[in-house]
């Protein structure tokens, strides 16, 4: 299958409340997907897109945040070009979390010509299923977001 | 600097929440335990009152590491129950599933969580830096891994394809074509980790372990076998209980497991190894041959070889797999509920995990019994850490330390599978 340019990806566990946040992105961007891009949904294992991305102009990834911001805070990075803010913590229950699979990324040269990341505050990350209100509200935004950048990239 | 007291409150580079004490009491060793503190998750009890059909997904959300091998034992023991034999194709695809978990796991143990012992690095990211061209392989390689378990599976992590009686889809031929290119070069990687593992400084450390795994007439063990030991222990799967009992210390969430009257053995890839090397297709036995790993192997810190080996192995039985595979005329045998006991023992990445269902006449689960490869092996880890810390008591603090941490990723722990119903026990006096 001929790969796109573009690779959306959502990271999170979509029983984990609103860590599910970046798969809801994808899953509503999914309904209509922009021309030329890939989407997927990245539920743990996030050693695997350093592998995922390799031939992507383009990647970008989506996750819920817990750095002490306001629920439903949208935070975004062109992480191609600089790490991440140290204050920048993603939530992971293992051990190799988003944090650690950039900088393993960037060791190994292997971070995308271009990657973009929305980060998206959340506020409760026990078990089950639904998001906070403030972070629903984000997914909207960041959806638009992605909607109006990937339009701009076009151009 | 003798006899100072080692505590690591929290375990690096395992999967799950797990610590470790050592004390010492006059310069004397006194206390070696490894602690696990992962809240009990209580899955033998939320089991009971659903219907047989679900044990195999709920009992994947175990793990994230080794989901495949919850199913199939799950999948075998509710076989077992309804007198269901699941041959031909789909044990094929059966074994081909598992061989993705082996190649993910294993390679991520490797490369990412163990290998930085071995080399002086405090994570897998400053090695990475300096052995960027490794790193990059074995990403790649455990990439195959997951591309297979996605394939047959329906997704990498909790796969949702496998049911009691075969599966619920099974792939087209020409499914197969795009992951079996992407295995030959994986079995040559994997021939490059075998030798890459065996050039690292490995610590000169044995003892005379009882190994326990699965042991087939003709194949290196994943799904079917009876259980043996290099001591003598050769029973049939649902003799299991009769010989390995189960007990709860205060200190951990996790039972500990032994056999009854002799005490700790070792589940995992050099049980497995030492136990069927005979059983490894000739191409792994050659190349373990090679680099000098070969039965009986009683150093644990080698287990990382092994587990190359192991992953060697996986890919070239993936590719016999694939090159016999013609899609069975259904996805899965059909299964007639009964009210029966089935038990089922597969080959977890990291030793046998073995579980046990009770099911009434219409398949509901009146009552389920999970024993994980990881609450198995903590006797002998501790018994590795107790002869350790007696050996190196002079080394200075953080060496020793180290080497003790390295010593626990030996057996890859999994603490998150591991931990157990907690028994609450009320002393009073």
């Amino acid at each position: 299958m001929k790969k796109q340019s573009t690779l959306l990806i959502g990271v999170g566990n979509p029983y984990r409340q609103d860590d599910a946040a970046g798969i809801a992105v994808v899953r509503r961007l999914r309904q209509r997907p922009p021309k030329q891009v890939d989407c997927m949904e990245c539920p743990g294992d996030l050693t695997t897109l350093i592998e995922t991305w390799r031939d992507y102009e383009l990647v970008i990834l989506v996750d819920a945040m817990r750095s002490g911001r306001s629920a439903g805070e949208v935070v975004r990075i062109d992480a191609s070009r600089q790490p991440l803010p140290t204050d920048m913590r993603f939530f992971s229950l293992h051990a190799i979390g988003l944090n650690e699979t950039l900088a393993l990324a960037r060791a190994l040269s292997r971070l995308p010509p271009k990657l973009v990341i929305y980060g998206i505050e959340g506020k409760h990350f026990g078990e089950g299923e639904g998001l906070s209100p403030e972070v629903a509200k984000a997914v909207e935004d960041v959806v638009r977001y992605i909607l109006q950048e990937l339009k701009g990239s076009d151009a | 600097m003798r006899g100072k007291n080692i505590k690591v409150d929290y375990l690096a580079r395992v999967e799950g929440e797990g610590s470790l004490v050592v004390k010492f009491r006059g310069g004397q060793l006194r206390e070696v335990q490894f602690q696990i503190f992962e809240p009990p998750r209580f899955f033998e009890a939320f089991l009971r009152g659903r219907s047989y059909r679900e044990a195999p997904d709920i009992t994947a959300r175990i793990c994230g590491i080794c989901p495949v091998a919850y199913q199939m034992s799950a999948a075998h023991a509710m076989e077992d129950a309804f007198g269901v034999k699941v041959e031909g194709p789909l044990r094929d695809l059966r074994r081909l599933l598992y061989c993705g978990e082996w190649i993910e796991s294993h390679v991520l143990h490797i490369a990412l969580l163990h290998a930085p012992d071995f080399l002086g690095y405090q994570d897998a990211l400053q090695m990475a830096r300096e052995h960027p061209d490794l790193v990059q392989t074995a990403l790649q390689l455990k990439k195959v891994g997951n591309d297979l378990v996605a394939l047959l599976g329906g997704r990498e992590i909790h796969p949702i394809n496998v049911k009691v009686g075969g599966f619920y889809r099974v792939p087209r031929r020409r499914d197969l074509n795009e992951v079996e290119e992407q295995l030959k070069w994986a079995r040559e990687a994997a021939v490059q980790l075998v030798k890459w593992t065996a050039s690292l400084p490995i610590p000169l450390f044995e003892r005379d372990y009882e190994f326990v795994a699965l042991r087939h007439p003709a194949e290196y063990p994943f799904n079917e076998g009876r259980l043996v030991s290099n001591k003598g222990l050769d029973i049939a799967v649902d003799e299991f209980e009769a010989h390995i009992v189960e007990e709860h210390v205060p200190y951990s969430n996790a039972l500990h497991a032994r056999i009854a009257k002799r005490g700790a053995y070792v589940v995992g890839p050099l049980a497995r190894f030492n136990l069927n090397f005979d059983r490894l297709s000739p191409l792994a036995q050659e190349v373990a041959k090679e680099v000098g790993v070969v039965p009986p192997c009683r150093n644990p810190f080698q287990s990382i070889v092994v587990r190359a080996i192991e992953t060697l192995y996986a890919c070239d039985e993936a590719l016999r797999l694939i090159a016999q595979y013609t899609p069975p005329d259904q996805p899965a045998v059909e299964v007639h509920p009964c009210a029966a006991t089935g038990h089922g023992c597969t080959e977890a990445p990291r030793g046998i995990l073995y579980h046990r269902y009770r099911v009434d006449e219409y398949g509901i689960i009146l009552d389920a019994r999970i024993v994980p490869p990881t609450a198995q092996n903590q006797k002998s880890i501790e018994g590795d850490l107790w002869e350790l810390v007696q050996a190196n008591a002079d080394l200075p603090q953080e060496e020793l330390q180290w080497r003790c941490e390295q010593a626990i990723r030996n057996y890859d722990p999994c603490i998150s599978c591991a931990t157990h119903f907690l028994r609450l026990q009320v002393e009073r006096e």
